[in-house]
């Protein structure tokens, strides 16, 4: 267990309800849920995943902690936005579902493997790095994930796209060598910084 | 119509559903002077277009027939049909109103014969079956029409149809020649009781009202109940004229909604657990009634019908807001959702979808006088002065029984006004 998360267990103790409106983005929203169902019919994910943005909401009300944190439903959201535009009540359920994603992360209870999580990581990571998106490193850390043979599998699949958007000045073979980043990359560095500095101190995660 | 049998001790009622009927007899009754505006060619509002009321299972016409009577046998009361409010000016005790009165084409002399109507070709979407029905362009209402006189559309005017009828009518009762009136009335209080629409269906898109035949709102299924009705009274389906056995009611349609109507029309739960009954009264213990609801919110004496009918075998509820409607080849319906007990995922196919359609203010579209307070919905508090008021389903979504309490309430405050006025002139 992460620090972060024995320090919100201390302060919260069983009030799950109190800690998701003042830690998670848009959080403040889930008690306007009426419980009518609109958002799990709506979602087009939603025959492949276990919990609804209506079950997770009763969850949260009803102090399943470790269930909402550790479930793997949110990170199937794709920003459809249908339940949005459809719940009656207006809540923002996909910001809602981007939050609680976000924070189980930082907390460190989401689950491990889970793909959108890997990816989500990956890419900011590589982002973070130079301030630009390195494409060609990160599509090769994508493909090769799961181990060297399912890589080599994946990018000889793909060869013929790869070469095409060579070819279309899309993608520069030149970018495995460290690849092109900002100018003030130590300034950089010191936003992304800040940045996080304010968030943890805004959701009380200062450890 | 003579302006000056109107004074500021005058009380003027816009609407002549029940709750503008119950005002306009109160107040009459208790000895004042009253005038019953109503824009359409007969009173009764929406509550003559209902098959049955709840919790009693009671006809309307019985309610209606009564307060005719009362009406009948009132000297004070003066009724004005299609005539409309167009202007509020004054204040307090002394307004001047101005009414549009629309012609009839049709005089005291009708008989209801119905001769025009056999004689005319000329048809539209009957307004008092909700379209379902087509109606002729010279035409009674409703069995229950008041004044019980036959009407011209202004369409037939100019027509061949127009001639005919004035060439079928015996009692000379056809008069082409009505023309469009405004007249001025001076009155110390006004009430509204302009009444309430229902919620336009096809702007809840995923339930595919405009797209969907088989998919009805509340008010269209009273139609199909009563027996002077579009089907005679069978509950047949629109799209293929097939029994309509196995029914879905989808409650909060529009209502509860921050995109539709924020308000819970509160009505909607008791007609649908009135309509149950209408299809157990069709088809006997050989037919199936789903509700789907957010929480049935049936109150007070009202708990003991939910009761009754959450007995009845042929009567099942999911606990679900339907999130979305598709049609299958047969034009049957398969709603998808999530229910809340359990939250199973259910794709559930019925003959016929009624949605149980929320009340929206009739005044929202027309324009109010400027000084009328209106809550966010629409719903129509009363006026600044204190000398204008809302009752019955202008003032809130009410029942019948609430509508009639709630014009009461607002022809007391309405004597209390010219009350007021009188002993003012009188010192």
């Amino acid at each position: 267990m992460s620090a972060h998360n024995s320090q919100a267990v201390e302060r919260y103790r069983n009030d799950f309800l109190r800690e998701v409106e003042e830690r998670v983005e848009e959080g403040q929203w889930v008690k306007m849920c009426m419980q009518c169902g609109v958002c799990a019919g709506s979602c087009p994910f939603g025959p492949h995943w276990q919990h609804s943005p209506q079950k997770l909401f009763m969850m949260i009300r009803a102090g399943k902690r470790q269930e909402v944190l550790s479930s793997d439903s949110m990170w199937m959201c794709t920003s459809c936005y249908n339940c949005v535009v459809r719940c009656p009540r207006q809540l923002p359920i996909t910001h809602i579902m981007h939050g609680l994603a976000s924070y189980a992360h930082r907390l460190g209870l989401a689950p491990k493997s889970q793909p959108t999580r890997e990816f989500a990581t990956m890419f900011w990571n590589n982002l973070a790095k130079k301030g630009r998106v390195n494409e060609l490193k990160l599509t090769l850390a994508l493909y090769f994930k799961d181990g060297l043979v399912s890589g080599i599998k994946t990018a000889l699949g793909m060869q013929s796209i790869g070469l095409g958007m060579v070819k279309a000045k899309r993608l520069n073979p030149m970018e495995i060598l460290g690849g092109h980043g900002l100018k003030d990359l130590k300034g950089f560095h010191a936003i992304i910084a800040k940045a996080r500095e304010i968030e943890d101190k805004k959701k009380g995660l200062v450890s | 119509m003579k302006a000056s049998i109107a004074t500021n001790q005058t009380i003027l009622v816009v609407g002549g559903g029940i709750g503008g009927m119950t005002a306009a007899l109160e107040a009459a009754e208790c000895g004042k002077q009253v005038i019953l505006v109503e824009k359409n060619p007969t009173l009764g509002g929406r509550t003559a277009l209902l098959y049955r009321y709840f919790p009693k299972m009671c006809h309307p016409t019985c309610g209606l027939e009564i307060n005719l009577r009362r009406l009948k046998g009132n000297r004070r009361l003066r009724v004005l049909t299609q005539a409309e409010v167009t202007e509020v000016s004054g204040r307090n005790g002394d307004y001047t109103v101005k009414l549009k009165l629309s012609p009839r084409y049709v005089n005291e002399n009708c008989t209801a014969c119905g001769e025009c109507a056999l004689a005319v070709s000329g048809q539209m979407p009957n307004p008092y079956d909700y379209g379902l029905s087509q109606i002729k362009l010279a035409y009674l209402p409703h069995a229950m029409a008041y004044p019980q006189r036959y009407v011209l559309d202004p369409a037939i005017i100019g027509t061949a149809d127009a001639e005919k009828a004035n060439s079928a009518c015996k009692y000379g009762a056809i008069d082409l020649a009505m023309k469009e009136e405004t007249i001025e009335l001076k009155v110390g209080s006004v009430i509204w009781a302009t009444g309430w629409k229902p919620y336009d269906a096809a702007k809840i898109q995923p339930y595919g009202y405009d797209r969907f035949a088989n998919v009805i709102t509340s008010v269209e299924f009273e139609r199909l109940a009563d027996p002077h009705g579009p089907t005679g009274g069978k509950l047949l389906r629109p799209s293929d004229g097939a029994p309509a056995k196995n029914i879905a009611f989808i409650q909060c349609a529009g209502s509860r909604d921050e995109n539709h109507l924020r308000h819970c029309s509160r009505i909607c739960c008791m007609a649908s657990l009135k309509q149950t009954q209408y299809v157990r009264e069709a088809y006997g213990d050989d037919c199936k009634s789903t509700i789907y609801y957010i929480d049935i919110r049936a109150i007070d004496r009202f708990e003991d019908f939910y009761r009754k009918v959450q007995q009845d075998p042929t009567v099942g509820f999911v606990k679900s807001k339907v999130a979305r409607i598709a049609q299958n080849e047969n034009g049957s319906l398969i709603l998808h959702g999530v229910d809340t007990e359990g939250y199973h995922r259910y794709a559930t196919e019925h003959d016929l979808v009624v949605l149980a359609i929320g009340m929206e203010p009739e005044a929202n579209g027309i324009k109010l006088p400027d000084d009328i307070v209106v809550d966010s919905s629409g719903f129509i508090e009363g006026s600044k002065d204190g000398g204008q008021f809302g009752a019955g389903a202008a003032a809130s979504p009410t029942d019948v029984n609430r509508s009639v309490q709630s014009a009461t309430a607002a022809a007391l405050r309405a004597i209390q006004v010219v009350h007021k006025t009188a002993a003012v002139e009188v010192a």
